[in-house]
């Protein structure tokens, strides 16, 4: 792990200074797998758990930020098995490294959180969707499996329960939509990752049709601290509207980049501070503090801001799943939102025609804008086509490839305008020459 | 063709993960074996699980050219997947990428002609506190420079 600089309570990255802290004897020395002791034997029902979860203010840790409790609370009770719960380890989200150091330094603290969760809503399978890049998170999660197993913490009849819980990994074969939730579930039917309609949500109608519960990597292993120590302890470390901790993946032009697990709340100019602020004493320009899927705002505005649901939505952009990147002085705008547009581009699955068609227009539009063959009337046609994708498609895909567009045409236009008129960057010779995106 | 036995020893166990009747959900465990020892998916391939898992062999075509894991075409012994997302970029991922075209002698998607090396630019790999980072086989090497790129090229065989 990187070097953690300042004492905060840590969940989900409890632990993880201890060299062996994959290990089961690691992770119980540390007090591990006393909640599912908790809540097997000693008597909590499944809407305890649930309203245990409910009352933390836990939310989804994969960017939707919906509230965790609830979600687990639709799954239907009185259906037959089989019934799943899958954790979402696809992470492919530009900017995003958390779930792949929880999986790699604290895979029981996932274990736990899922037999928990697989107990709540009544699920006796789990796969964990690993994206197929992430080998070495895969092989620690599957020796973490292996081990749990052995110690009857998995299986049938855990811990003389009669409770049961098989859990397996399924890798990925590359493909960024794979990590939205109904597309994860094609997936792990062997099919092409492509998104379905929801409703019917995955609590209806998930893997193989049965009921099913899709949850980030993140926040199930904030299960296991929320039953050791209570909801409301969870909650009181956050805000209120945003209970507990959050693992912000700082990356990009600081001089520490890293995974710091803070306050929900904590002030972005602190957060900055921890990853050892921006690199060679520049100036921040911009940030996008959730992945290209959320806007970017000005370094002065975030400055100002808090890394919440709250107060990131007060200043125009969303937390999503706290992947934060972080921009200097030297930075191209435009080509920075090229680079993104390249990518939305590349990963469409293509069966919406206005996200398909889209992506690809609002790629070419930016490209030759930053080669200097920009159109005046460019920077309108790019607001027409990104009104033309947003809320028109089968997924949430959609109005992500727009948000990088769009919230940099606000905030940067000037930059957009000199690169038409001038047909070059603006900030090209101020860019100090080493480990630099040159700006073109 | 016949699938080799170590293949087909590892389909069966990601087989005995799915229920029954679900031997699709196999599907991309059994294209990864495959590609694991073949280096690439050819059509005999494709058919061979095809025809293991009893699927139609469309349904194997469909994942196969789906993920971007699965190569439908030769590829060098070592594929050097470079990762020039946004935060890789920030951190210099066109440098590594200028140094590895002079160096090679190839662009992306080309591969030398010694069969070595196979260049290939890849979206985020989910490690970019380490950017930029370089995925090798099984490997990711993070904070990578072109000196660093070049001791890592000459530990290959
Ligand atoms: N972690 C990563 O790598 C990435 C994360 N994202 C994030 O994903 C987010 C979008 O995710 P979506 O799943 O499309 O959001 P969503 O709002 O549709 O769903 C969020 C969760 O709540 C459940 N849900 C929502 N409304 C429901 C209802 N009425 N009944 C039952 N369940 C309900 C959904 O099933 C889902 O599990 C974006 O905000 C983005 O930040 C996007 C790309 C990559
Ligand atoms: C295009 C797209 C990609 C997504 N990728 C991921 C991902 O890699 N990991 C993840 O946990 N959620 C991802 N999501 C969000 C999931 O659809 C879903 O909301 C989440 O897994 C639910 O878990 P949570 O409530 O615990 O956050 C993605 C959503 C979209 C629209
Ligand atoms: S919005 Fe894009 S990624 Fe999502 S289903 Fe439609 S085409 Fe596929
Ligand atoms: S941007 Fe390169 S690993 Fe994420």
């Amino acid at each position: 792990m990187p070097e953690y600089p300042k004492d905060y309570t840590l969940v989900t990255l409890a632990g993880t200074d201890r060299a062996d802290s994959n290990t089961l004897q690691a992770y119980l020395d540390n007090g591990g797998y006393t909640a599912v002791q908790k809540v097997l034997r000693g008597g909590m029902t499944r809407d305890d758990v649930v309203a245990e979860v409910k009352r933390s203010g836990l939310r989804g840790r994969g960017g939707a930020g919906f509230p965790t409790g609830l979600k687990w609370s639709f799954m239907p009770a009185d259906t037959p098995q089989p019934k799943y719960l899958a954790c979402n380890a696809d992470e492919a989200e530009p900017g995003t490294f958390k779930d792949r150091d929880i999986m790699r330094y604290n895979p029981h603290m996932l274990i736990e959180g899922m037999i928990i969760g697989g107990f709540a809503i009544d699920a006796t399978v789990g796969y964990v969707y690993i994206r197929g890049e992430f080998w070495e998170p895969y092989v620690r999660v599957q020796e973490a499996i292996d081990e749990a197993y052995e110690a009857g913490y998995l299986g049938k009849d855990i811990l003389g329960s009669g409770v049961d819980f098989d859990l397996y990994v399924h890798r990925g074969g590359g493909a960024y939509i794979a990590g939205e939730e109904t597309a994860m579930l094609e997936s792990i039917e062997g099919k092409k990752a492509m998104p379905r309609f929801k409703p019917p949500f995955p609590a209806n109608h998930g893997i193989y049709g049965r009921p099913t519960t899709v949850n980030n990597v993140e926040t199930l292993a904030s299960v296991p601290a929320i039953i050791n120590n209570g909801g409301d302890w969870f909650q009181s470390l956050g805000t209120p509207d945003s209970g507990g901790t959050k693992i912000f993946a700082v990356s990009g032009h600081v001089n520490r980049p890293g995974n710091y697990e803070v306050p929900m709340g904590t002030p972005f100019s602190e957060l900055l501070e921890l990853a050892g602020g921006v690199r060679n004493g520049n100036k921040l320009k911009a940030v996008i503090p959730g992945g290209p899927s959320v806007p970017m705002v000005p370094g002065e505005v975030i400055m100002d801001a808090n890394m919440d649901y709250e107060s990131l939505g007060q200043a125009g952009t969303m937390l999503g799943a706290g992947s934060v990147i972080v921009m200097d002085e030297t930075t191209c705008i435009v080509k920075a939102v090229e680079r993104v547009a390249k990518f939305f581009f590349h990963e469409s699955c293509g069966q919406c025609t206005p996200c398909r068609e889209g992506a690809g227009w609002l790629y070419r539009v930016v490209h030759r804008i930053e080669h200097g063959q920009g159109r005046p009337e460019d920077l309108e046609l790019l607001e027409d086509i990104g009104s033309r994708i947003e809320g028109r498609t089968i997924c949430a895909f959609g109005d992500a490839e727009v948000a990088p567009v769009v919230s940099s045409l606000k905030h940067f236009r000037d930059e957009y305008e000199y690169h038409i008129a001038n047909k070059r960057c603006m900030v090209g010779a101020a860019a100090p020459a080493g480990k630099v995106a040159e700006a073109g | 063709m016949q699938l080799s036995e170590s293949v087909r020893k590892k389909i069966d166990e990601a087989r005995a993960q799915y229920p029954a009747e679900q031997n699709r959900s196999a599907l991309i465990w059994a294209l990864h074996a495959a590609q694991d020892e073949y280096g690439w998916l050819d059509e005999p391939t494709l058919e061979s699980i095809a025809e293991y898992l009893e699927l139609e062999p469309i349904k194997v075509y469909e994942a196969a050219t789906f993920y971007d894991m699965f190569n439908r075409s030769p590829v060098g012994r070592h594929q050097i997947k470079v990762c020039t997302n946004l935060s890789c970029m920030l951190c210099g991922s066109d440098g590594i990428v200028d140094h590895l075209r002079g160096k090679l002698g190839i662009d992306f998607g080309e591969t030398t002609g010694d069969g070595r090396f196979t260049l290939t630019e890849v979206e985020c790999l989910g490690a970019c506190g380490g950017a930029p980072v370089i995925w090798i086989g099984k490997e990711y090497y993070e904070d990578v420079t072109p000196e660093r790129m070049d001791e890592i090229l000459a530990g290959l065989d």
